[in-house]
């Protein structure tokens, strides 16, 4: 589904990932953890095809083809999704009306009819239920006044409208109490299939403890430098990062 | 002959079509002298320094409608507010049109402003209201030199106008270029409701020169809604003077949309006099190319515990120009007054301009002013969020330029009129998305 091959880009002429390789099939989770700086957001941004990221060397494939010269809303009609670590406030447009647009616009690039009203409330309320969300935050404008856990929720929300066919969960463990946490993970794990896939950005192992992943990948220095199963996780959280940085060096 | 010449050389031609003997004879005097003394406002009054009208004068405007050009309600129902009842007061070329219009003198006037300024039965109420207030500037002198047509409403006391009143300007090309100058006057007495929905639409390419004159008069507990429908196309040009005299407990509001037209100035003045007054004045601006588009207020509290309500958004395109001067006045008996004035806007490259100057005179020392205004461009972070759950950039740029000035049309309380607004707003920017929420 995901290839990423040698992939270098930089923001303002800073470089910061440095031939990242990665691969994600179908059906599969995987974990993405390293500390601060390392370039785990940026590497998630650069997939979504934020503008003020220059790809300097390498290539993303979506299903083998390139999406690198793809605008975001292209590959959001693709199947890319983000959740963001730091969800955007916009005054005056509702989650509603959020949700409708972006439905209908993905609609119409797929060459679909508009999503009918009715078919689009019945999905609102089940998907809002999935994610435990009270009718009235739907009628709020977008993000604005939310708590910390209310933007990861309705993260996971718009995840659950689009059924994207890769989600990145760009640390949407940050800033949620337990309760919260096993709500979004538990929404996320109902929407996981065969179909799609899902790359979950990290610094702790706590999130991986609800969503399990198939693979552990450890990002440094803009570098994927150790890869390994989900029991990779529990030594990071253990014993830090510095092990991985000595073995790197030596 | 430039036009200052040709519309003093016109006047006695202009008075000899009037009632000569009438009451507003001394009045349209001696306005005609200070338009002659003063001229067109220039760039040098502090007031205009950022609107130039040198470029909408030059043109050689007939200043006097000469015949009624008929058209089909078909032809321009759209734009009415349509799916509404409203009683209609629609002028075409300046003249008035029965066959578009729906008036009433069942327990209200709403008509014509020529039968008021002619019939004795309207004279009390003419000497009484007839421009008490449209005053401080040359350009509405000259509207009342030559004040003749428009609409007269009048509201007797307590009574709630359950049909809002829709005044639309049609002009066709009949003239190869035109003048109008509308004249209206709007009195609503003690405890009475009323909404007006007011628009100039040019149907031609051929340039019009509107220079309107309202003056409204709100006394006790009244409530009056204004909202003006500013979409003409780009030859056509609009000079709107309004002016508004409440009295105590009165609310008024004057919305402004303004989406289109050559040049815009919008002068609106309010005046409180009485004490738990409300205005509330709120524009949204929406312009490309090379519109202009310039609002000019005044809000004047004369007396205490009244409040002022000032909101105007603007959104500026291409090289479009916007001025934004907004005049509180707090007068040393207007204790605890409560004056609140923004003026936000986005500038979508680096042609487009807006110059914005908010002015508190303030002579009272236990009151709340606040006032604030901001330019800035949209946000790409809020850009990039949107995009990135599939909304393409035009439509992403059209929903985040909406939800700006979303606040201001969430005050409009005619939601057939709101409807359309957003329709306006959906088309001028390109987009077919839904804003409704």
């Amino acid at each position: 589904m995901l290839k990423i091959k040698n992939l270098h880009a930089s923001v303002e002429d800073k470089s910061i990932l440095r031939g990242i390789n990665l691969e994600v099939n179908p059906g599969e989770v995987h974990a993405i953890m390293g500390p601060n700086g390392s370039g785990k957001s940026t590497l998630a941004s650069v997939i979504a095809g934020k503008e003020e990221y220059e790809v300097d060397q390498g290539e993303i494939l979506f299903y083998d083809d390139s999406i690198d010269e793809l605008s975001a809303e292209e590959r959001a009609h693709k199947g890319i999704f983000m959740s963001f670590q730091y969800p955007v406030e916009i005054p005056g447009v509702t989650v509603t009306n959020f949700m409708k647009t972006a439905i209908n616009e993905t609609r119409k690039a797929q060459g679909l009819e508009e999503m009918p009203a009715n078919v689009m409330l019945k999905l609102i309320r089940e998907k809002s239920e999935l994610l435990d969300i009270d009718r009235k935050f739907l009628s709020r404008s977008l993000n604005v006044g939310f708590s910390g856990g209310e933007k990861k929720r309705n993260e996971i929300f718009q995840m659950a409208m689009i059924e994207p066919k890769l989600a990145i969960l760009d640390e949407t463990d940050s800033g949620l109490d337990i309760d919260a946490l096993k709500i979004v993970a538990n929404g996320v794990n109902k929407l996981k299939s065969k179909e799609n896939a899902v790359v979950v950005i990290t610094h702790y192992q706590r999130l991986l403890d609800y969503i399990v992943p198939d693979f552990v990948h450890v990002i440094l220095d803009g570098r994927i430098v150790k890869s390994g199963p989900k029991e990779l996780a529990y030594k990071l959280e253990e014993q830090g990062y510095d092990w991985i940085k000595e073995e790197v060096n030596a | 002959m430039d036009l200052k010449e040709k519309l003093i050389s016109s006047f006695l031609a202009f008075e000899n079509q009037v009632d000569v003997d009438s009451f507003v004879h001394n009045i349209r005097e001696e306005a005609l002298k200070e338009f002659e003394d003063r001229g067109f406002p220039s760039k040098k009054e502090e007031d205009w320094k950022y609107t130039s009208l040198n470029k909408i004068l030059k043109e050689d405007y007939s200043v006097f409608p000469k015949q009624e050009n008929a058209l089909e309600y078909s032809e321009v129902k759209k734009y009415f507010i349509h799916d509404i009842d409203s009683y209609k007061i629609v002028f075409i070329d300046g003249k008035y049109s029965s066959h578009l219009s729906e008036t009433t003198h069942d327990g209200m006037d709403v008509c014509l402003m020529s039968a008021a300024l002619s019939k004795p039965k309207y004279r009390i109420i003419i000497e009484n209201y007839f421009n008490k207030i449209a005053k401080g500037n040359s350009i509405s002198a000259l509207n009342t030199a030559f004040s003749k047509e428009g609409a007269y409403i009048h509201i007797p006391k307590n009574k709630l106008v359950e049909k809002p009143i829709q005044i639309i300007h049609f002009s066709t090309g009949n003239e190869a270029a035109l003048m109008l100058q509308p004249r209206n006057l709007i009195i609503v007495d003690e405890n009475s409701h009323l909404q007006i929905i007011e628009r100039h639409q040019s149907l031609t390419e051929n340039p019009v020169l509107t220079n309107s004159v309202t003056e409204i008069f709100a006394n006790k507990r009244a409530i009056v809604d204004y909202y003006k429908v500013q979409n003409d196309n780009e030859e056509a040009s609009l000079i709107d003077n309004t002016f508004v005299k409440q009295k105590q407990e009165s609310h008024v509001s004057v919305h402004t949309f303004s989406f289109g037209g050559k040049l815009v100035r919008n002068n609106l003045n309010f005046y409180q006099n009485g004490e738990r007054i409300d205005s509330t004045l709120k524009g949204v601006t929406i312009i490309g190319n090379k519109q202009h588009v310039d609002h000019n207020t005044l809000v004047h509290h004369q007396e205490p515990n009244c409040e002022s309500h000032q909101d105007y958004k603007g959104i500026f395109g291409d090289n479009a120009t916007g001025v934004f001067n907004g005049k509180v006045v707090v007068d040393k008996e207007a204790q605890k007054t409560n004056a609140f004035q923004a003026n936000n806007n986005l500038l979508l490259n680096d042609k487009a301009t807006i110059n914005t100057k908010p002015q508190l005179e303030i002579f009272a020392d236990d009151v709340k002013c606040s006032h604030g205004c901001t330019i800035g461009q949209l946000d790409d972070n809020a850009m990039f969020y949107l995009r990135s759950r599939g909304i393409p950039e035009k439509e992403a740029k059209a929903l985040l330029m909406y939800a700006f000035a979303n606040n201001v049309l969430e005050s409009v309380k005619i939601s057939e009129l709101k409807q359309r607004i957003n329709k306006i707003i959906a088309t001028k920017l390109g987009v077919n998305i839904g804003f409704d929420l």
